[in-house]
């Protein structure tokens, strides 16, 4: 298969969180900032790669009946790996993201990517795979984060968005429901909707 | 490469070896991070530290001074000194009232009991309404500058105090005034200086 | 006392799929019907409970004695598939009508975000054995009370004219918010 396709596929037409609605737990939680989702994505993505890459290179090496397990196990190293350096080198990312880094090891991409994808295809094209998936879902918490963050905080990476009157204590009169847990359910559904319907307008 | 058989040797033979490998490339990791957590872990006490407090020149590591409350939960007292003199007190102190759990902050007192400044070292609250309390989120802990506890009553004007609560964030408000008040109490019963 | 706390603050305050954002597949997945949301409750609230109790176990035993709590995580997503499949045979064995009941949404539950991360949380909230199944059992409960009521709606919907492009998933987010929105108003509860 053409590469340059097998990376893009992630983007849109097979967008983990967009089309396929996969891993939505942690994409509704650390949504709430473009800075967090880039965060979060960036992790996922890492792991992925690092696990496709191994389970690629190692597919023959496993007998079929303990598959799942050796790919789980291959996942949860990754994992812990990402949260011991996230820990000491981004403490304050660490903390926002919390126990949802751990909770990567039963993210159903990671997974489904290593059971339907790596466990089947040349190494090469697992790793791209494993970027074209991490991208796709980086790109869509920061979509949702972007949205959070402008309407409920009144940034964006942080730097004022001055679109908000300010209250009495002179901090901007933002929309809040949508940095909290309803108004990250709401973004989702309509962006979820919107994607529908701009895959429908391309085929 | 043919594929390995599902015989049961096979599986536990290849369980154990990537669980050994597993096994050790993590203890491997945890070495490696192990000195930037506890730098991370330090560097964040030390700003914290600068925030709450005056200009100061003594070593403020030497002064730390733990008080246990009880089993679990304790204040840790810096004392300041600029040339020889008491410029300040910043103690570490806790709530477990807060709407998810337990958190901990920072509060800088000078010697006369007027707080300084106040600095959120770890919290669970909701971002968006309880993490306000953060001065890097919004300019709610500034109404507590230059106020001492003695007149100033720490607690929500909706109880009768002189604070005014965060929007729709009652009840990390009122765990905010605890911890505060948690630490006043024990710098008045350190007399406001090291012993 | 404490515990009416507990119970209160972790099945309806922060309910863990409307609040913490946990056990959304399930919840998403599994509530089509009144009856199948009530049978993956039930489910949950077992297995949770039983995997709370095994994991804090293992980690304060084992993990810490032997200062190698870095593999939490694998541990814990080990046991709890383990403890998935025992289940599912012992079930099978001694209480067949059980497993008739529940035997479908057992499978279901190891890739359960939910149930590793109650596991975790219990851990780093550093409640002691008893907090640690009060809280397990009250995080399940609300995850039952949730899924029941949002398979309420979902059977409404059937007959109610939603515009092509929000049928689906879009909808059921959508409903879950206001759903979310709702559980808000219990937040003065504690």
């Amino acid at each position: 298969m053409n590469q340059w396709k097998n990376f893009t596929k992630g983007f849109l037409r097979e967008n983990p969180v967009l089309v396929l609605i996969l891993g939505t737990c942690p994409t509704l939680a650390t949504s709430t900032s473009v800075s967090n989702g880039l965060g979060m994505g960036l992790a996922l993505t890492f792991v992925l790669v690092m696990s496709n890459l191994v389970i690629a290179s190692i597919k023959n090496l496993i007998p079929g009946k303990v598959r799942i397990p050796a790919f789980i196990l291959v996942i949860a190293t990754f994992v812990t790996i990402v949260d011991y350096v996230l820990k000491g080198y981004v403490p304050a990312l660490h903390k926002e993201l919390g126990v949802f880094i751990p909770l990567i090891v039963v993210n159903c991409i990671v997974l489904g990517r290593a059971e339907a994808y790596a466990s089947k295809n040349s190494v090469l094209s697992s790793i791209i795979d494993g970027f074209g998936m991490g991208f796709g879902f980086t790109l869509a918490l920061m979509t949702l984060g972007g949205i959070r963050e402008i309407l409920g905080a009144g940034t964006f990476f942080g730097m004022k968005v001055p679109i908000f009157p300010a209250d009495m204590q002179g901090n901007p009169k933002t929309i809040l429901i949508f940095i909290l847990a309803p108004g990250a359910f709401l973004v989702y559904g309509y962006l979820v909707a919107l994607t529908n319907r701009l895959k429908n307008k391309l085929n | 490469m043919a594929k390995t058989e599902s015989t049961f040797t096979n599986m536990v033979a290849t369980m154990v070896i990537i669980m050994v490998l597993a096994g050790l490339s993590l203890a491997g990791v945890v070495n490696l991070t192990a000195d930037a957590i506890a730098k991370s872990e330090k560097e964040k006490m030390e700003s914290a530290l600068k925030e709450v407090l005056p200009p100061f020149d003594n070593d403020i590591a030497a002064t730390r001074k733990e008080v246990k409350v009880n089993e679990k939960d304790k204040l840790v007292l810096y004392f300041a000194k600029k040339g020889g003199e008491d410029v300040g007190v910043a103690i570490e102190t806790f709530t477990n009232k807060g709407f998810s759990g337990n958190f901990r902050i920072m509060v800088g007192f000078r010697p006369d009991g007027t707080i300084i400044n106040t600095s959120v070292l770890e919290h669970h609250e909701t971002p968006g309404l309880g993490d306000k309390m953060d001065v890097k989120k919004s300019k709610f802990p500034n109404q507590f500058k230059d106020k001492s506890p003695a007149d100033f009553k720490l607690q929500v004007k909706k109880d009768g105090g002189s604070v005014d609560a965060i929007t729709a964030a009652t009840i990390s408000s009122r765990a905010f005034c605890d911890a505060v008040q948690r630490a006043y109490d024990e710098f008045v019963k350190q007399g406001g200086k090291q012993q | 006392m404490e515990y009416i706390i507990i119970f209160i603050g972790s099945a309806f305050v922060s309910n863990i799929v409307l609040a913490q954002f946990l056990g959304i597949c399930p919840f998403l997945g599994v509530s089509t019907k009144v009856g199948t949301a009530v049978g993956m409750g039930t489910a949950v609230i077992f297995v949770m409970t039983l995997a709370t109790i095994v994991t804090w176990l293992i980690y304060y035993y084992l993990l810490v004695p032997f200062h190698i709590e870095f593999l939490q995580t694998i541990s814990f997503i080990f046991i709890i598939a383990a403890l998935v499949q025992m289940v599912e045979i012992i079930l099978k064995k001694s209480v067949p009508s059980l497993y008739q009941a529940l035997g479908i949404y057992l499978p279901l539950i190891t890739t359960n975000c939910a149930v590793l991360g109650i596991a975790i949380l219990t851990i780093t909230k550093e409640y002691n054995l008893m907090q640690g199944v009060v809280y397990t059992i009250s995080i399940a409960v609300g995850f039952t009370f949730a899924i029941i009521l949002f398979a309420g709606i979902r059977e409404q919907l059937e007959l109610t004219e939603v515009p092509k492009g929000m049928r689906g998933i879009p909808i059921a987010l959508i409903i879950t918010g206001i759903l979310s929105l709702a559980f808000m108003g219990f937040a003065n509860l504690v």
